[in-house]
């Protein structure tokens, strides 16, 4: 096991959390006025959660393939890949989003400049140091030039892997990009079919599009809650069990959440009186989970953000019919979230869907928190600080990397940001 | 004395030269007047342009990619970028993009000291660059007008996928075509694109053949500081042009010309007397320091003999020409064989290929800050590419026109030690050969 790895005999959950180089800020978890109260079911999950966070060597991966002999594990990349497919084919989806910063990176760095992102350099260290030799391919969705161009290293690194890059469609038209994005869709499951020895043709992939139909309901009842009650929800802990969507069967997923609902709910945790602020701009390189501590630490409850933005899109009465590839490619081009990396076709107001969600959500605010180096989120950002000072909502913005450890500037800015909503936000 | 032994003093430029500067300047008067003339303006990219598309309805293709180099050249483009900083744009982003909003803000002054007129379409062809999107996206904001959006696959295997050719068609007839129509209040006249494509094709085989020309020893031209002013006609508003087939067949015969002298390179101090170094380059140019960047070169006789960066707006050395037989057909395949929309793994054979048959002697790339289209990866590619070729290559960083990313001594201190270690290489490697024959003699 390698030295920066974590003990899966401890209950998954790392054996140093926090490593030393996040500060202090990120060693106590939950935050102050979010105390667990002690429940254990709610802290079980949460550990459960957490290890898994932590699990760089994806030894639950591992362990779900001894199980399923005939089973393939393949990852993927943010923001977007139809799971469903993956599941169909007999297929463990695994979410790669980096290294956050426990890992020391040596390896990836080789690969790229200064001026380039910190999750490429993270996903290749966990290449490189063979943390993801457990999978069997890995997928590259559309999401920018930097990701794309991971798709081409990771073809020259592990040539012997499957190495696909999804093209997701960003025309206007729903009938044209539908049909493309159904041979897209169709071309991977293929390849996947061929990792586990399935044929396609016998494969449920109506039966997972309602797994994951499923999944996204419990997922919308979990953020329903956290927008009403964030202080029974906190966006940490809720970060924690979507992430957990990343590495664990959907099945397995849904259950998950419907514990920690329940958990959470019959924690009985008392209500506070922090600023609502939504978080934007984490939908790719995550945001350490320190950083999501310290937002909170520092009197603001985040009650909604973009992060694992896949396990929102496409409806929750999602069939697949009778042509359930097609149902998917259909349901991708007729959802009109916006994201920084999909194009606003015309007729739209760039923003106007980002205020509407922040609205809805109940926010106070928007902490604005881009990666450096991150191209879609530093370029939307104006756009949506402007659609933000339209609608009357007030917002601050930083940048962050996924191995920030100095918290201290984001406490001091996102406390002043809180005290200014609840000093100033009724004039 | 002609005109072209002038220019090997450093003083006059070459006929060709001269009349791509009266086309631009041609163009750019077209573009001041637009608004009087009624002639429709169309924004659009370099990278998987329809330039024949645009020509048959009669509208002006503005390229911001060129006005943001423009700015750089002309020193403007500081000034833009702290503009658009001002406005909250961010110092991590694409500084193509920071130029263009901030000469916007400033007015939109074009090369010729003109207000450049504001698009009556955005046409979004998406190829190769993710900032792309973003940019017209920005753009749509501030001038209100609608954006044709024109998705094209990347090859990620490396080749042309079933579907693709037909998904990009699909797209130009029922997005682009239907908004070019709206906008100008004309049809789509098949006959008249055809005959521009069969235009495009006469003046991309005069290309091909001046970028080949680089094989000779000497090499005619310097295939990137030079080249960037060879590709400038076919790449931006006048591919499809009688003026583009009579600017390439001048530049041919010129070129020609040189090979049969025996003449190296024009540079901006004259012709390049020795062919000390042959060498591949990889990424666009540095645009704020262009002549200073390529003097580095050229006062080492370094002479570029093959470019990537002249390839974002067409292979067409693989063979590939607009065919006016297949119109949309042809024009889909361009917009997806473009550099910037080809693999790693892709660009990484192209390198290696040019190495070995342009008979470089090394290869270097010029990783700029602002395009992670092109940069990211580079390292990898460089590691790939010395395996493959057996030659070492080097690394320098700069940026397309911020030029707080413009090292002059860095850059110039890793280039010249660039040269001397393959100088040293050269001395080994012919010590080596003449070492040969005597230990043929050498008893054993």
């Amino acid at each position: 096991m390698s030295p920066d790895s974590h003990d899966p005999a401890n209950g998954g959950a790392p054996l140093n959390p926090c490593g030393g180089c996040s500060g202090p800020e990120a060693l106590a978890a939950p935050a102050r006025g979010m105390q667990s109260s002690g429940h254990a079911p709610l802290d079980d999950i949460l550990s459960r959660c957490e290890g898994l966070y932590f699990d760089y060597d994806h030894e639950a991966v591992a362990e779900w393939k001894r199980k399923h002999p005939t089973g393939a594990a393949v990852g993927y990349l943010p923001v977007y890949v139809p799971r469903e497919v993956f599941h169909a084919a007999g297929v463990l989806p695994v979410g790669v989003l980096g290294a956050g910063e426990q890992l020391e990176i040596v390896r990836g760095d080789a690969c790229f400049q200064s001026y380039i992102c910190h999750l490429p350099r993270s996903v290749v260290e966990l290449g490189a140091s063979g943390r993801l030799d457990v999978l069997d391919g890995m997928v590259f969705p559309s999401t920018c030039d930097v990701i794309r161009n991971l798709s081409g290293i990771w073809q020259i690194m592990f040539p012997e892997k499957l190495t696909r890059y999804l093209d997701v469609p960003q025309t206007t038209d729903p009938r044209v990009g539908q049909q493309f994005f159904r041979q897209v869709i169709s071309d991977l499951f293929r390849d996947l079919c061929k990792l586990t020895g399935r044929k396609p043709e016998e494969c449920d992939i109506s039966g997972s599009i309602r797994l994951y139909a499923e999944n996204r309901r419990v997922i919308e009842e979990l953020n329903a809650l956290r927008k009403t009650s964030p202080w029974t929800v906190p966006g940490s802990e809720a970060y924690l069990v979507l992430r957990a969507a990343m590495v664990l069967p959907v099945e397995d997923h849904t259950q998950l959440v419907r514990d920690y609902l329940q958990a959470a709910q019959d924690a009985g945790r008392k209500p506070q009186d922090h600023a609502r602020v939504s978080l934007c701009g984490v939908f790719c390189e995550q945001p350490p989970l320190g950083m999501l501590r310290t937002i909170e630490r520092s009197g603001c409850a985040i009650v909604d953000d973009d992060s694992m933005q896949l396990l929102r899109w496409l409806p929750t009465d999602l069939e697949g019919g009778e042509d359930p590839i097609d149902a998917l490619a259909q349901a991708w081009c007729l959802d009109i979230s916006e994201s920084a990396s999909r194009f606003v076709p015309d007729g739209t107001c760039k923003g106007a869907g980002f205020v509407k969600t922040v609205q809805e959500s109940g926010a106070d605010g928007v902490v604005f928190a881009a990666p450096s180096f991150c191209d879609p989120a530093l370029l939307d950002r104006p756009m949506l600080v402007d659609a933000c000072e339209a609608a009357g909502i007030n917002s601050t913005s930083f940048q962050y990397a996924e191995n920030s450890g100095q918290m201290q500037p984001i406490r001091e800015q996102t406390g002043t940001f809180a005290d200014s909503i609840k000093l100033w936000s009724d004039e | 004395m002609t005109a072209e032994d002038k220019q090997e003093t450093g003083s006059v430029r070459e006929p060709s030269m001269l009349r791509q500067k009266e086309m631009t300047q041609g163009h750019y008067e077209r573009l001041a007047q637009a608004k009087e003339s009624g002639q429709k303006v169309v924004y659009t990219f370099v990278p998987g342009n329809l330039t024949e598309l645009l020509l048959a309805f009669d509208v002006l293709p503005v390229l911001p990619e060129i006005n943001a180099l423009q700015s750089g050249m002309r020193k403007r483009s500081a000034k833009y970028i702290a503009e658009a900083e001002r406005q909250g744009h961010s110092e991590d982003v694409c500084t193509y993009v920071k130029c263009d909003i901030g000469m916007l803000l400033e007015g939109n002054v074009g090369p010729t000291g003109e207000p450049l007129p504001e698009p009556d379409l955005l046409l979004l062809s998406y190829t190769g660059c993710f900032t792309f999107l973003k940019w017209f996206e920005l753009l749509r904001e501030r001038y209100n007008c609608p954006v044709a959006m024109l998705h094209v696959p990347y090859q990620s295997q490396g080749e042309i996928e079933p579907g693709m050719v037909e998904y990009v068609v699909e797209q130009i007839q029922t997005e682009v075509i239907p908004k070019l129509e709206e906008i100008t209040g004309r049809k789509y006249d098949e006959d008249r694109v055809r005959e521009l494509l069969g235009l495009s094709a006469q003046a991309e085989d005069d290309l091909v053949a001046v970028l080949e020309s680089a094989k000779n020893k000497p090499s005619p031209i310097d295939s990137y500081f030079g080249g960037v002013y060879y590709i400038g006609p076919l790449f931006t508003a006048f591919r499809g042009t009688q003026d583009a087939v009579e600017y390439y067949a001048q530049l041919r015969r010129e070129t020609e010309e040189r090979i049969a002298r025996g003449l190296g390179p024009i540079t901006p101090v004259g012709t390049m007397q020795e062919e000390r170094f042959r060498l591949v380059v990889e990424g666009p140019p540095n645009w704020t320091h262009f002549h200073q960047f390529w003097s580095m070169f050229h006062e080492q006789g370094a002479v570029v003999v093959a470019s990537t960066y002249t390839k974002v707006g067409g292979l067409y050395e693989r063979g590939f020409r607009h065919d006016p037989s297949r119109p949309l057909q042809t024009l889909a395949e361009y917009c997806l064989g473009c550099y910037t929309n080809l693999s790693l793994p892709a660009r990484v054979d192209m390198i290696s290929d040019y190495v070995r048959d342009y008979e470089a002697d090394g290869f270097l790339i010029n990783s700029v800050k602002s395009c992670n289209s092109f940069s990211a990866g580079q390292l990898v590619m460089l590691r790939e590419v010395e395996e493959r070729c057996g030659q070492p290559g080097a690394f320098i960083e700069t940026d397309l026109v911020d030029p707080r990313y413009f090292s002059a001594s860095n850059v110039k201190n890793r280039i010249e030690s660039y040269f001397q270690m393959l100088e040293q290489r050269r001395s080994v490697q012919t010590g080596t050969k003449q070492a040969t024959p005597s230990e043929k003699v050498a008893p054993s």
